[in-house]
């Protein structure tokens, strides 16, 4: 074999390579659809989004219980993390000197490493521990300590991409710091901010561990952030571990609902950045 | 408008100079300001960006209602000493600054200097435009917004104001609700000047404001700068020696982080009184 014949040889090999390992990425996402929709779909009706769970024996009912619970967990979590987190990520950017900025980017990291069940732990600790009782409140904070990292390092790194010469031109008009902040750096770089609290909103809607023995379950229809909650997650691991055939159907249609609403996130995640972006551009 | 500035060019000068101004520092001679009171003034002023001194002993004044060119070759301090002027410098870490800055009298330095009521007072145009992307509107509403200058009410008839005076207003005034950041790289920067100007400023600092625009929009901002100077004190810094002789009453000469000449623009270009000034406008160097 000479030596071009030999090169081009190579050369498909690395391609076949580049596109098997693709092959193999999107094969279990693929298939993780196709799973969860073609034995979810099935038992999915209106009642299942619109009824509670039924007893034991009894066929139908739904999860309308879970599905507003993991609503009320979702706030809970956001209305903790996104004010917290995007201040902290405009004080690491706008203010943190190099040697700060880089160890709060640093702990961000680790925290956003640590395995979900230690977070539940924590608040567990912090929140039921005292009161004596589960409540959505310990769950909505799990959930928000998990958030924090993502949405501080989106914005502080958003941040860092906003040219500074808009920084000054507010300056030289006489604006503080902190108005030259909020006023026009966030505002500039709040396309992505909004993807990173999406993308931390899909990122903790799945979490079950955290919230285990947190915001524990329920299987009464409850708004009260002082009771324990049901979420689907949770809902979903308690039906699907149930002998029973009948709760198996109920946690394949909760796994679909699940993901759909991940999906949906990503979906509005992109939508609200490109609509943003282009406010801004043109 | 060239006639004024002919007129105050070819005005017997030197005459006025002392009465005008307290004592200079050595190493500038004094200005002949040609009868105008000073707006600002620096005295012996040193800075530096950590261990690196950038400007030396610069004593420096700046007539009211003129426009001052700062020259010299890149990394010659010149914009460095613009930023001086508005403690913008104060933003990068690690610089100390000794000397004075006086504007209308008064330190700017001093421990009790207000420095967002400085910075109001003396603004500022960038090398490249940087209009926030927010509407024209609330781009020229955004300073008198800030330093609650107007009522919401007037604030209508201010941005408008600004905009004529930025000779802009024709060009922008059926989209004003629309992002500044589709105008042209011309508008763009007389927006920023609209922006600077709707404050009432007393001192106009601009950093090479021309640099990234074309012929065209060049024109545009040397012209308006003409207009501006009634109003206001301009100090503009640029790299290009015709600009500096279109626009100005005054230039400076600086070279690598002194003040080697200031004088009226007409004697500086056509009469220097240092070897090295000459050769910079000769285009010998730089």
């Amino acid at each position: 074999m000479n030596r071009t014949s030999r090169r081009k040889v190579l050369s498909g090999v690395v391609v076949f390579l580049c596109a098997a390992a693709v092959v193999v990425a999107l094969v279990p996402l693929f298939f993780v659809f196709a799973y969860v929709i073609q034995k979810g779909f099935s038992s999915l009706s209106w009642d299942f989004f619109t009824k509670m769970p039924k007893p034991v024996g009894e066929s139908g009912g739904g999860m309308a219980n879970a599905i507003v619970g993991s609503l009320i967990l979702i706030g809970i979590a956001s209305a903790i993390a996104v004010p917290v987190g995007v201040i902290a990520g405009v004080y690491v950017s706008e203010y943190g000197k190099r040697r700060f900025a880089s160890l709060v980017r640093f702990t961000a990291d680790v925290l956003n490493g640590v395995p979900s069940i230690v977070i539940g732990i924590f608040a567990y600790g912090l929140a039921v521990l005292p009161v004596k009782h589960f409540s959505a409140l310990a769950g909505g904070l799990a959930l928000g300590f998990m958030m924090i990292p993502i949405i501080t390092r989106t914005t502080e790194e958003l941040l860092n991409l906003v040219p500074g010469i808009l920084r000054e031109g507010a300056l030289a008009l006489g604006a503080t710091r902190a108005r030259a902040a909020f006023s026009v750096m966030v505002p500039a770089a709040l396309p992505g901010i909004m993807t990173g609290i999406l993308v931390a909103l899909a990122r903790i809607s799945g979490e079950t561990a955290p919230l285990l023995f947190t915001a524990f379950n329920n299987r009464f229809f409850t708004t009260s952030l002082n009771q324990p909650i049901a979420s689907l997650p949770v809902q979903v691991f308690t039906y699907a571990i149930a002998p029973y055939e009948e709760w198996h159907q109920q946690a394949w249609a909760g796994a679909l609902v699940l993901v759909a609403m991940i999906f949906l996130f990503s979906v509005l995640a992109r939508v609200v950045t490109r609509r943003l972006e282009r406010m801004h551009r043109t | 408008m060239s006639d004024t500035v002919v007129s105050e060019m070819s005005a017997p000068s030197n005459a006025a100079a002392a009465a005008s101004k307290p004592g200079n520092g050595p190493g500038t001679g004094s200005l002949a300001t040609a009868g105008r009171a000073l707006r600002m003034e620096s005295r012996k002023l040193n800075f530096s960006y950590g261990p690196k001194q950038a400007l030396w002993d610069i004593s420096a004044q700046i007539p009211e209602k003129t426009v001052t060119a700062f020259i010299g070759p890149s990394g010659c301090g010149k914009s460095t000493f613009l930023r001086c002027l508005n403690r913008m410098n104060d933003i990068i870490p690690d610089t100390r600054v000794e000397g004075d800055v006086l504007l209308d009298g008064n330190d700017i330095y001093a421990a009790g200097m207000d420095i967002v009521d400085l910075r109001r007072r003396v603004g500022m145009v960038f090398q490249k435009s940087n209009p926030f992307p927010k509407s024209i509107f609330e781009n020229v509403a955004y300073g008198l917004k800030i330093n609650g200058m107007c009522s919401r009410a007037e604030m209508p008839e201010r941005v408008e104001k600004a905009l004529r005076r930025a000779a802009l207003w024709d060009e922008v005034k059926d989209r004003l609700e629309t992002s500044a950041m589709g105008l042209s790289g011309g508008q763009q920067q007389r927006l920023c000047i609209a922006r600077a100007v709707a404050v009432e400023p007393e001192v106009l600092l601009m950093d090479e404001p021309c640099s990234a625009l074309d012929p065209i929009a060049t024109t545009k901002v040397e012209e308006l700068i003409h207009e501006l100077k009634r109003d206001f004190t301009i100090v503009i810094v640029t790299h290009n020696m015709q600009q500096a002789a279109r626009v100005s009453e005054f230039t400076a000469f600086f070279m690598l982080g002194r003040l080697v000449e200031h004088d009226r623009t007409e004697k500086l270009f056509t009469n220097p009184g240092q070897k090295i000034t000459e050769d910079y406008i000769t285009g010998r160097f730089g």
